[in-house]
Formats: C-alpha cells, sequence, structure tokens
C-alpha cells in the first residue's frame, strides 16, 4: 500500500517536471519563463529528496532555485525594453527544425546512457563511506566536496569570484567602483522594512545551524551562505542598508579571502603531506572547518554582489 | 492514544490539503489580482497551518515539532509580506474600477 502510494507520488511528480519544463521552454514571456524555472527548480528538489540525497536537495533549492532565478528575474526585468523585439523575431523553419533536432539527439543520448547503465549501477558509495573516519567527517557529501574532490570545490569556489568580476565589467565606467543596484531609500515600503528587519536574525541563525550540521548531516557552507546573501539582499531592497561601492578594499578582501584560504590550505597540502589538498594525518578536520569558515562569508558575499548587479551609481544614500 | 493521533493526522492534513486544493482553484478562477492572491493566502495560511498541525505528533520529539511550527510562522510572515507588495502592485497597475 506504502509502496504503491509513493510509486503514485514519483509517478506525478515526474510528470509534473516535465510539464512545467515544457511550460517554461514554451513560454515566450521572459518573466513569465523565470518564474516557470524557480518552480521547476522547486520541483527538481522535491525529486532529490525522494531519491535520498538531502544535501544535494537544499542545494538545489537554494542556489538552483533561489539565486538563479532571482538572477534571471533580474535579467528579465532589464531586457523588458527590449522584449518585443525580440519576440518578433521568428527563427526560420530549417533553422528551428536544426535546433530541435539537436537537442532531441542530446536529450535521446543521455536518457540512453542512463537506460543503458549497468545494474546495479557503479558507484564509489562504499568507498567514500569506508574512508570517512580519516577525514574525521560524518558527512559523506562533506567529505567528498572538500576532501576527496576538493579541487573541484576549489575550482567552483574561484569560478564564482570570474563570475563576479564578469558582472562587475559590466558597469559603464563613469560609474566604475561605485554602488551596484538603484538607490532605494528607506521607508518606502513598509511591509518589506518590517521583513527585512524581522527576518535576519533567524535567516542568520538558521545559516549558522546549516554550516555547523553540514560535518555530520545535510547541510555546508553554500546553502548557508545562500540564506545569508538572501539575507543581506533583503536588507538591501528594504533600504535598510546600502550595497556598498564594488571599490572598497574590505568588500574585495572578503570576497577573496574564502578562495585564498583554500588555495593556502592546497600548498599546505603539497609542503606537509605530499600532494596538493592533501590534509596531513589527523589536521583533516580542523582545516575543513577553516576553510568552510573562510569561504561561508567570501560566497555570501559574493553571491549577493552577483544578485545586486554591476555597478550603476556614484551617489550614496 | 496512538490511535487518536493517527486521526488527528489525517484529519487535519486532508483539511490542509483541501485548503490548497480550494487556493488553487481560486488562483485558477478568480477574476482579478487582489481576489487571487486572497485565495492563495488561504491555502499559505490554514492549509499549511493545518498540514503542520496533522505533522506534530509525527515529528518525533519537542524539537523536531518546534521546527515544523518555525516552518509554518516564517512562512506566515513571508506570505503576508509577499501578498501585500503583491496587491500594491497589482493595484497600482490596474486600480480598482
Amino acid at each position: 500500500m506504502t509502496a504503491a502510494l509513493a510509486l503514485l507520488f514519483d509517478f506525478g511528480l515526474a510528470a509534473l517536471v516535465l510539464i512545467v519544463a515544457t511550460w517554461t521552454l514554451m513560454t515566450r514571456e521572459t518573466a513569465a519563463a523565470a518564474v516557470g524555472f524557480v518552480a521547476y527548480g522547486l520541483l527538481l528538489t522535491l525529486v532529490w529528496v525522494r531519491l535520498a540525497a538531502p544535501d544535494v536537495a537544499l542545494t538545489e533549492a537554494a542556489i538552483g532555485s533561489g539565486v538563479t532565478g532571482t538572477l534571471l528575474l533580474g535579467a528579465a526585468a532589464r531586457l523588458r525594453s527590449t522584449e518585443a523585439a525580440a519576440e518578433a523575431e521568428q527563427p526560420g523553419r530549417a533553422m528551428r527544425f536544426v535546433v530541435a533536432l539537436l537537442c532531441a539527439s542530446v536529450s535521446a543520448g543521455i536518457a540512453g546512457a542512463i537506460l543503458m547503465l549497468p545494474d546495479p549501477a557503479p558507484t564509489l558509495a562504499p568507498q567514500a563511506m569506508a574512508a570517512l573516519p580519516s577525514t574525521g567527517l560524518g558527512n559523506a557529501v562533506t567529505a567528498v566536496l572538500l576532501s576527496y574532490r576538493a579541487i573541484d570545490t576549489l575550482l567552483e569556489t574561484v569560478v564564482l569570484v570570474l563570475a563576479l568580476l564578469g558582472v562587475w565589467s559590466l558597469a559603464p565606467d563613469r560609474v566604475w567602483g561605485g554602488h551596484p543596484g538603484p538607490l532605494i531609500s528607506s521607508n518606502q515600503e513598509r511591509v518589506l522594512t518590517f521583513l527585512a528587519q524581522l527576518l535576519p536574525p533567524f535567516g542568520i541563525l538558521v545559516a549558522i545551524h546549516l554550516f555547523w550540521i553540514g560535518a555530520d548531516a545535510p547541510g555546508g557552507k553554500f546553502q548557508a551562505a545562500t540564506i545569508l546573501a538572501a539575507m543581506w539582499i533583503l536588507a538591501q531592497r528594504a533600504g535598510l542598508v546600502d550595497a556598498p561601492p564594488v571599490s572598497r578594499r574590505w568588500l574585495r578582501l572578503v570576497v577573496v579571502a574564502g578562495p585564498a584560504v583554500f588555495l593556502a590550505v592546497g600548498f599546505f597540502g603539497s609542503a606537509t603531506a605530499g600532494a596538493f589538498l592533501a590534509y596531513p594525518e589527523g589536521y583533516a578536520k580542523p582545516l575543513i572547518i577553516a576553510i568552510e569558515a573562510a569561504l561561508l562569508p567570501s560566497l555570501a558575499a559574493a553571491l549577493a554582489l552577483l544578485v545586486a548587479g554591476p555597478p550603476a551609481r556614484t551617489e550614496s544614500r | 492514544m496512538t490511535l487518536a493521533l493517527d486521526i488527528l493526522t489525517v484529519v487535519a492534513v486532508s483539511a490542509g490539503a483541501f485548503f490548497f486544493l480550494a487556493g488553487t482553484v481560486g488562483l485558477l478562477r478568480f477574476p482579478d489580482s487582489l481576489s487571487r492572491l486572497h485565495a492563495l493566502t488561504k491555502a499559505d495560511n490554514l492549509g499549511l497551518g493545518l498540514i503542520v498541525l496533522g505533522l506534530l505528533p509525527r515529528a518525533g520529539g519537542v524539537l523536531g515539532a518546534l521546527k515544523l511550527i518555525a516552518v509554518w510562522a516564517i512562512a506566515q510572515f513571508a506570505s503576508a509580506a509577499v501578498t501585500q507588495l503583491l496587491a500594491r502592485a497589482a493595484r497600482t497597475a490596474e486600480p480598482p474600477a
């Protein structure tokens, strides 16, 4: 009975994911498609929960749906003036056919690869669990992210800094180094001010909780940083705090500090443990915590600044 | 006692699901933005509240139950604030006749 119900739920969920994905692709209006993308991300979060991958589910909800959705909505708002022209542009029939063919063959290739996986699927999970005691961690996902495949995580955090540089470089010369986003005076929107005063204490508490339990349970710096970034953005949008000018040295230091500490620990590993990003015997957990603690403010600042956008004005509040 | 708690769970979660269904129907059927928002708040408030109430006996301890209540309370704050913002935006876009 329970198994049948679960199967019914899973089929319904899979169908819903496909329907929302198709709708998002077919929608011509950019803002509506961005909203569809957020709904799609939340459905994917449920899929990850059903696949017993709460770590991925948290990341999908926070980064995949939350931050990316906000970025897409911001982009849609910026593109509104050119929207009519873009919609009027219809690619030719042959072009559309080629695109559809290419997309369909990529989908068929991925589906084929997944369907042809040997049963049981190849997995490194037993080895990952077996090596867990050497890292001092209790959560295998954190061990993969910060020990076995730390280099991937290092590159990911560097990519975020590069993405921020890319966004900043979109600023026109006359406002370079200025504040990102529009000038928002406080008390413009009382309800928003109330929410922005009430929510951050809870948000910061939840973020620290997520960060700290990440060693032994689902959670970690990325999800925690997203919540911190969201709280900062909320306070900015309500006009309670002004986004700092991007030329501020402290701001740049905060953004770079996390990846820099990560790199330093990596070189420390080459000197003491014989390989880049290797942790000396018995020091794995403190070093991992040091990296995560350094990354938390960097990631939060980088994500919030990505959402805030390129520098747009030189006047302060 | 367990039977009573089970009945509470089934009744409260079903009632919550009903409010979500009603809210969704309202969202799809109501003619203007303000009444659509009105329908949504019922799903957020009563629907989520009843589902949380029904899940409380199954939370596996006081801490889990408090977390569920916190989820409901924070969703209340967020949805109340967002509804007001949306309603104001809707009124600016389409002033009432």
